[in-house]
């Protein structure tokens, strides 16, 4: 089943492509929702870190992206996969732990990879996939087989030194690697300006990285500066850096209710009322007279269904059989 | 060994034949690390490399060696086969999340869909008056770790033959060659030839007590069994050659034809090498030992500076000789 729909890089309208934004950050919010659904159900085990506020980082970039391009993820990854082409009743099947997700249920949902897709892994050790991007870039330059790779990362990053090693790295090199900040304004439970000391972008500038700044809530915005970014990166010109600002919805993960002590309600409040990337483009796509809303409740109702339809799919599939858990520790 | 082995190369150079060679035969296979290329290491063992291969596989990197190591697994994962060269084995302590947590474990979070083809080459072994940072053995760190293999040469033959087996394969591998080892000479054929990992060898055939020695350990076992035999004591020699695989039949066989069993490692005896191989002696040999298996590894102690400290931490022939002595009831 894929429900994200595949992109024909050659023909798109604007207006095709922003339809197609739009669906994206949709399924990934319905797909989030579910996510919560099914965590606080306790039917799914482990951890749920939720990318609900945030959509628009992931759509933006991986729209600017062809399908053999490469991306790592984090463990707020489920956003990051699903742009990148996962179809979401693997995805769901690989959160639940059974035979039929994208990892056959060893990875999870802090480890969704998918050759197919480009998608080199989500990482569950904060920076832990910089290198692995990096090194990603690096063989495409070697190879010469024009793709780019791009690193998705929160600000909490930052504070890992492999960055700043494979920037440098990076740039001595010219590779065609983007690495994608998304500062969703908390470090877990601290906000990053308790961490981060400076200004991020000077992070990048310092080695030489084309570095820009964009509001992560406007994924038209992000779009546009993801694919300077993006192509320049392609033709040779040297690595990238993104720094999108944006929103993280939910707690830490599911289950951190109580979050007052670290952010105000009113804060949240704000974001979701005034700053929400779906809310924002549907405002612009009726403006534009791109998309009614009749339209646009049409493309909610089926990606709904077929939401609901990947969640059955992976809460009836098997478990994978016990002799699987020696399998694939070597290849 | 083949009968028609003549020439004789040192260790050093029958590394840097087997790089060649595979750099030759495949064009994916290329250098990354610190002074690889024109200055061909501090050792000198990547001497001439550059010249034939060009800096384009051999890369020499900042001193990071997170990020080189971290780009490694990305570029193996997508059409390289890096070798990364970590100077010191106390270096690998930079390189333990990359290789731990990202090289071993993507293959099996993947569910077998991503593979990590790379070598780490990298040191051990004490006694060059390079103190406790320069000094150590440490490879029992990576044996400790699923998903990864770790080979221990002990003969120019051996890391030729290892080290080509080891390019090809298709997971992380991480080799440690001994530096006071080099210069060593021995019979390495002008054809060429592999050497499966996992697969022990029998260096010298005894029958009444079983040294087990790994890498720097190999020769002194060797010149402890020629003090044994002037002693009236035939001793066996075996070289596992690769931690892991381990050839836990080849260890057992012997240790039940001789009864009795000293394993001989550089590396820390607690938790480490030697206490693995004890174990599966014990284990797998019990009602055939006349003794309990004995230990011999470097002293619980960060390697000292001063030469006579120095000297005092790691097994010796003469240790060695009398420890095989005093087993055998012949003090």
């Amino acid at each position: 089943m894929t429900i994200i729909t595949e992109r024909s890089k050659t023909t798109t309208t604007k207006a095709e492509q922003a339809l197609r934004m739009y669906r994206q950050m949709l399924a990934i919010r319905l797909f989030e929702e579910r996510v919560n659904d099914l965590y606080t159900r306790a039917l799914m085990p482990g951890l749920a870190h939720l990318y609900i506020g945030e959509e628009a980082v992931a759509v933006g970039v991986c729209e600017a992206l062809h399908k053999d391009d490469y991306i790592t993820s984090t463990h707020r990854g489920h956003g990051h996969c699903l742009a990148k082409g996962a179809s979401p009743d693997r995805m769901f099947a690989e959160l639940l732990g059974k035979e039929a997700g994208y990892c056959r249920g060893k990875g999870g949902s802090m480890h969704i990879a998918d050759p197919a897709t480009g998608n080199l892994g989500a990482n569950a050790i904060v920076a832990g996939s910089v290198g692995i991007a990096t090194g990603a870039a690096f063989a495409a330059q070697r190879l010469g087989n024009g793709r780019v790779a791009v690193c998705f990362f929160g600000e909490g990053a930052l504070g890992q030194g492999s960055l700043y090693e494979v920037m440098n790295l990076a740039q001595l090199f010219k590779l065609p690697v983007i690495y994608v900040c998304e500062n969703n304004l908390y470090t877990e439970y601290t906000h990053f300006s308790e961490t981060t000391a400076g200004e991020i972008l000077n992070r990048a500038t310092a080695f030489g990285l084309e570095a820009a700044m964009v509001d992560g809530q406007d994924v038209r915005a992000v779009h546009e500066a993801g694919s300077r970014l993006i192509e320049r990166a392609r033709r040779g010109e040297g690595p990238g850096f993104l720094l999108a600002n944006t929103y993280r919805y939910t707690g830490h993960h599911v289950g951190d209710i109580a979050r007052e002590y670290y952010r105000p309600k009113a804060e949240e409040q704000e974001w979701k009322m005034d700053r929400d990337p779906i809310k924002n483009l549907t405002k612009w796509l009726l403006e534009q007279k791109l998309a009614d809303s009749v339209q646009l409740s049409a493309m909610e109702s089926e990606l709904t269904a077929e939401m609901d339809k990947a969640v059955e799919f992976a809460v009836t599939a098997p478990y994978p059989s016990p002799e699987e858990v020696e399998q694939d520790v070597y290849a | 060994m083949p009968e028609v082995a003549q020439r004789e190369v040192t260790f050093a150079q029958a590394i840097r034949e087997a790089l060649a060679e595979e750099m030759r035969r495949d064009a994916t296979v290329c250098i990354l690390g610190e002074d690889v290329a024109e200055a061909g290491t501090p050792f000198k063992v990547l001497s001439g490399l550059v010249e034939e291969f060009g800096k384009d596989r051999v890369l020499d990197t900042p001193i990071s060696e997170a990020g080189f190591t971290g780009m490694a697994v990305g570029a193996a994962m997508t059409g390289l086969r890096p070798v990364v060269d970590i100077m010191f084995g106390d270096f690998i302590t930079l390189t333990m999340d990359q290789m731990v947590n990202q090289a071993a474990k993507v293959h099996y979070m993947s569910g077998g869909r991503w593979k990590v083809p790379m070598v780490m080459r990298t040191t051990l072994g004490a006694t060059r008056r390079s103190a406790a940072q320069h000094s150590q053995s440490l490879h029992a760190w990576f044996s400790h770790v699923p998903g990864l293999k770790v080979v221990l040469p002990s003969t120019p033959y051996d890391a030729k033959g290892l080290l080509k087996t080891a390019i090809r394969d298709e997971n992380p591998v991480v080799f440690f060659e001994d530096k006071m080892m080099y210069k060593l000479k021995g019979p390495v054929p002008t054809e060429e030839y592999t050497i499966p990992l996992g697969v022990a060898d029998i260096k010298r055939e005894g029958n009444d007590i079983t040294l087990v020695a790994t890498s720097s350990m190999v020769q002194v076992a060797l010149g402890a069994s020629t003090l044994l035999e002037k002693a009236g004591i035939s001793a066996e020699v075996i070289d596992p050659r690769t931690t892991w695989p381990l050839d836990e039949k080849t260890l057992i066989d012997s240790a039940k034809k001789t009864s009795r069993v000293i394993v001989i490692d550089e590396g820390y005896g607690r938790y480490g090498v030697t206490a693995e191989i004890a174990s599966v002696i014990a284990e797998g040999a019990f009602y055939d030992l006349d003794a309990p298996v004995k230990r011999m590894g470097a002293m619980h102690v960060p390697i000292p500076f001063s030469p006579p400290l120095e000297d005092a931490t790691v097994p010796t022939e003469n240790s060695v000789f009398e420890a095989a002595r005093a087993l055998c009831n012949r003090n």
